[in-house]
């Protein structure tokens, strides 16, 4: 007979998930937030995605096949994720060669050192864009940019966290909330545009890649946290927690970088308590920290706490729970 | 629309493939290899000696103990070899070889058509009698039937449940044997309440079978069945599975193992299987033939055959046009929990549901890469298990993990490696791991 | 200045007190043990293997040392000198055992056995086995996922791309029986080792009838009976169709070696008994090969001593 047989444990047939598929869902969620920010910032943006994907992508294959000389996996295209993620949290006018220095750290420290894919305790992008913040501060704070667009004002250099951190509340008065939904707000390049992260995030959450409760939990939080710090400011009750989830990177974290697999909890309980966890510290930081950013230090921090919620936040056993 | 409570998947049902073909007589086998262990439990003791003449019908084997099932001869012939035969699987187990010779049967066999809808036997006569038939769950489970109807002192049934669901993709013999025996698969739920004692019956069908629930509908309110609902399901694999079903009809989980089903009050029988009670109580008729659907992407001519047991597989492949070209995957069952098979020389069991061929890239799996902890088994985990996790302790032979990790719950469905994005085989290693630690809590409670 | 002197005296004072604290807590928590269990375990190869049925050497180095009599107790990485020298130690007399060597006994490689299927499961021998008959028709022989491979700590187990079956180092092997343990299909066995290597054994575990086994694989043991009959020393017994050399009785004399007629029964580094007296011993290739080549048609072949 012309026929091979294949023999195998059931099931016998799989489902469309690949890890190719979903890290390509991913960029393709990316892609809305990159064309605003390229809009706004300008084509250094692309330049400085390019510069970064194309280092991430290559430091995982020189590590892979020279360093630990095994199966190189840069097919899976995790890389290409970690290396858009990485860009997104730069600002356009970040010098290149800070963004090769990101990407070496995010992918070689953040990653492979603890066996790859699937393995790091830390998000290798945050991995990257928290040692370039304390490495190059100047660089990684400095958004004087040129706008592209003509209909836009030019920018000053601080972020909308920044001047409220350091001027105080009243500049509430001066923000438009439409500008910010629509990207025109100075931040890294893939904070802005809170409308394009959003869509992004309903695809992600159409295609089954991320489910609701991390974001959800995420910016919930913060919307409480901010509300109850704007009590007293009359209708700063409201403004505030929209501000705080448009403004910064809350958006990017929320969407994208607590959703991360490997560094989030696998139940769905425990995801809730990290993303409570998130939330909860972002605004902690930019309210009463020093920084005016604390997205990325509540992610990290959280990261840390993932084994923790992953041995005690256990789904729950079929048959414990009795309806009578 | 009811569904079970956690976990579940999707995949494509394929049952377009043979929905719409009416079931079948197959033609009678010239030869047929009946396995003595056609059922969970203890092997029949066979009854016949080589050239011995059997009718059709006839007992060749005998039930060995308390879980275990009677074998019956589903032709009429000559006896030809009582020895170890080569099975599905390639392994060898003890089989009753007879060559045909016409059809005779059995003369207390009533084989006439007439619907008989009285039955005025007790409980215990109609337990009997199936256990005298050898009916054994016809899902795949091959759960002696008369052991699940006996109920343990101290439980008490209070509902009936019918498993019409039929998850498994491509399948359709229980689809078919509701719509076109309908009749006798009501008649077979009004035994088996009589026969536990309940008042209350629920046939739970998956809602991409319409016409199956209409028709049912229909012959209930048209036959005056008391008691008997037919419950539309939400589509969802694994609601076949019985603590699936029972939590999706009644809302109540039966509790990890040892608890059975009837400790929450249900007792879940299979839709062909009630067809087959009903024969065998009222037809005196024993399990000597089932629907097997024959199905396959690239299966020429799809069907669902009425096929006697102990019919080559390879009978059917041929009659449904032969294998295709290339790279194939014979599955005896569906493609969700059924066996690949290596000898399609193998027979036709009580438990054989269907023959799926799967076939081209989809007979060979993904290459497995890194666990991305992406947590779509544990989502899709119906036991709320963590199967990533007990894949990869049962992987390192952790046995105690394993077993704190209640391996020992999982119910196989196959879920897990079905939604992994990495393709790892999540479930070879949670079996390899359950079979391991069932065997060691097995000797733990043998030395006590 | 003074924030400088402050700090180191800080940290002075503050690594003193935490010093005698630590001292206290050690004193308190301190578990009192024979200082011999450590220079035993020194002495022990420390490869944790299992071997000796304990959890790692420091398990056994207490046996060793809390046992009086400790001729039960035996590690087979380290063989007879380690023990020797752990029994001088302690004052104990040494346990002896003859050294073993792991042996698969299956030869049915690719050309002998051919594949009927391929299988796509997880590669695990323990799956494979689990599930059916695996990729040739027949159900005792090595399926060559490598279980044994993956549980040998010294290297010793290998499976040949060539054959698809295990083989075994027998210079690395220590014996420690891990792979025995991991094979579910019972084919390894702890073996006497001889010197150079040495070894004749029955490479087939197939507890099928003859015909069936001809069918299945061109190299395995069909129980005709005629090595037992060959034997002068007992050493070889017939059961369930299958037949086993024990190796503490076998004296290499090779007898057998010539009466196989599938050539189940492997040589090892050593030449064939001459066929007839007319053959050079000498001239024949590799021993393995010629004892499988060797036809079956020339039955009773003169045993000249």
């Amino acid at each position: 007979m012309a026929n091979k047989f294949f023999i195998s444990p059931s099931p016998h047939v799989h489902g469309d998930d690949s890890t190719r598929g979903i890290m390509a869902d991913v960029i393709l969620a990316l892609v809305p937030a990159l064309v605003v920010s390229t809009w706004v910032l300008g084509f250094n943006v692309l330049l400085i995605t390019a510069v970064s994907v194309v280092s991430c992508v290559l430091f995982e294959y020189l590590i892979q096949k020279y360093m630990l000389r095994g199966r190189t996996t840069v097919g899976d295209l995790s890389a290409v994720v970690t290396g858009v993620l990485l860009a997104f949290n730069l600002p356009a006018s970040i010098p290149w060669w800070i963004v090769v220095i990101g990407a070496f750290v995010a992918i070689g420290i953040g990653k492979m050192t603890f066996g790859g894919l699937g393995k790091n305790p830390f998000n290798p992008a945050l991995t990257g864009r928290i040692f370039l913040l304390i490495a190059y501060p100047v660089q990684m704070t400095s958004f004087a940019v040129v706008p592209a667009h003509g209909s836009v004002d030019a920018f000053s250099g601080a972020t909308m966290l920044t001047q409220i951190k350091e001027s105080g509340m009243g500049i509430m008065d001066n923000v438009d909330f439409m500008q910010m939904l629509g990207g025109v707000m100075n931040g890294s390049m893939g904070e802005i545009g809170a409308l394009a992260l959003i869509l992004g995030g309903i695809y992600l959450l159409w295609r089954k890649v991320i489910t609701w409760h991390i974001p959800v939990a995420v910016l919930g939080t913060m919307a409480v946290f901010a509300a109850f710090a704007g009590m007293g400011h009359g209708s700063l009750v409201y403004e505030l927690p929209l501000f705080h989830l448009l403004a910064g990177g809350a958006l990017l974290g929320a969407i994208f970088m607590a959703t991360d697999y490997s560094t989030s909890p696998m139940t769905h309980r425990g995801m809730l308590i990290y993303g409570v966890g998130i939330g909860a510290l972002t605004m902690i930081i930019r309210l009463w920290g020093s920084y005016p950013e604390g997205m990325s230090f509540a992610i990290f921090i959280m990261n840390a706490t993932v084994p923790l919620i992953n041995k005690y936040c256990r789904p729950v056993r079929f048959g414990v729970k009795t309806k009578k | 629309m009811k569904t079970f409570p956690i976990g579940g998947i999707h995949p494509s049902d394929n049952k377009q493939w043979s929905r719409a073909k009416a079931i079948e007589v197959l033609d009678l086998p010239d030869v047929v290899t009946i396995p003595l262990a056609q059922h969970i439990g203890a092997p029949a003791a066979v009854k016949v000696a080589k050239g011995d003449k059997v009718l059709t019908g006839q007992l060749i084997g005998e039930s060995s103990g308390f879980m275990s099932a009677n074998i019956h001869s589903p032709i009429s012939g000559t006896v030809t070899a009582v020895d170890m035969a080569v099975n599905g699987q390639g392994l060898r187990q003890m089989m009753v070889t007879i060559k045909r010779e016409g059809d005779e049967w059995v003369d207390t066999i009533d084989r006439t058509d007439t619907l008989l809808r009285e039955c005025t036997l007790g409980p215990k006569e109609i337990i009997a009698k199936i256990k005298e038939a050898g009916v054994v769950g016809m899902g795949g489970a091959t759960f002696p039937t008369h052991v699940k109807l006996s109920i343990p002192d101290g439980c008490k049934a209070d509902i009936l449940i019918i498993n019409g669901v039929e998850c498994e993709p491509y399948l359709t013999s229980d689809y078919r044997t509701m719509l076109e025996r309908g009749e006798q698969m009501l008649v077979g739920v009004e035994i088996l309440m009589k026969a536990v004692g309940v008042e209350r019956a629920v046939v739970g069908v998956e809602n991409n079978k319409p016409d199956a629930i209409a028709h049912l509908r229909e012959l209930v309110a048209k036959g005056g069945y008391k008691g008997i609902e037919i419950m539309p399901l939400k589509v969802r694999y694994p609601q076949g599975g019985e603590k699936q079903l029972i939590a999706a009809v009644t809302g109540r989980q039966v509790p990890p193992p040892p608890a059975l089903p009837i400790h929450v009050g249900a007792v879940v029988c299979n839709a062909s299987t009630t067809v087959a009670v009903y024969e065998a109580v009222q037809k005196n008729k024993p399990l000597i033939e089932r629907v097997v659907t024959i199905t396959g992407k690239q299966i020429k001519d799809t069907h669902n055959f009425l096929t006697r047991m102990g019919t080559p597989v390879e009978t059917l492949i041929e009659r449904a046009g032969g294998l295709p070209e290339g790279d194939v995957k014979v599955l005896n069952g569906g493609p969700m929990m059924g066996r690949a098979m290596v000898n399609l020389a193998s027979p036709v069991t009580k438990g054989c549901s269907g023959v799926t061929v799967i076939s081209g890239d989809e007979a060979t799996r993904g290459e497995a890469s890194a666990c991305i902890k992406c947590a779509k088994c544990v989502a899709a985990c119906p036991m709320g298990l963590e199967p990533y996790l007990i894949s990869k302790i049962s992987r390192k032979k952790l046995w105690d993990a394993a077993e704190q990790h209640n391996v020992t719950d999982c119910i196989e469905c196959g879920c897990c490696s079905f939604s992994c994005p990495a393709n790892i085989p999540l479930l070879d290693y949670i079996r390899l791991g359950k079979q391991t630690v069932m065997g060691i809590i097995r000797a733990r409670a043998a030395k006590k | 200045m003074k924030v400088l002197i402050l700090t180191v005296l800080t940290l002075c004072v503050l690594g003193g007190l935490l010093a005698i604290v630590l001292y206290f807590v050690a004193q308190k928590f301190k578990v009192e043990e024979d200082p011999r269990i450590d220079d035993v375990e020194k002495m022990l190869p420390g490869a944790n293997c299992g071997g000796c049925g304990f959890a790692g050497c420091r398990a056994m180095a207490e046996a060793l040392v809390k046992q009086d009599d400790i001729s039960s107790l035996y590690c087979p990485v380290g063989g007879a000198d380690v023990m020797k020298s752990a029994a001088a130690y302690l004052g104990k007399a040494a346990p002896e055992k003859a050294p073993e060597v792991a042996t698969v006994r299956c030869g049915g490689n690719c050309d002998k056995r051919p594949r009927t299927n391929s299988f796509d499961g997880a590669k695990s021998c323990a799956v494979a086995s689990s599930l059916y008959v695996g990729e040739t028709a027949c159900a005792y022989g090595c399926l060559g996922y490598g279980d044994c491979v993956e549980v040998c700590q010294f290297g010793a187990i290998s499976v040949n791309p060539a054959t698809g079956l295990a083989e075994v180092d027998p210079d690395k092997c220590t014996a420690c029986g891990a792979c025995v343990k991991a094979c579910p299909k019972g084919l390894i066995e702890l073996r006497k080792k001889w010197p150079k290597n040495r070894a004749v054994y029955v490479a087939c575990r197939s507890k099928d009838k003859g015909a069936v086994v001809m069918k299945a694989c061109k190299a395995g043991c069909i129980g005709c009976g005629k090595c037992e009959k060959v034997c002068a020393f007992g050493a070889i017994t017939i059961e369930n169709n299958l037949a086993f050399i024990d190796s503490q009785k076998c004296k290499l004399c090779r007898k057998c070696v010539n009466e196989c007629p599938t050539g189940a029964i492997k040589l090892i580094g050593m030449e064939p008994l001459p066929k007839e007296s007319k053959t050079p011993a000498a001239k024949a290739p590799a021993a393995e090969t010629t004892a499988a080549k060797t036809p079956a048609a020339e039955s009773k072949p003169k045993t000249n001593e």
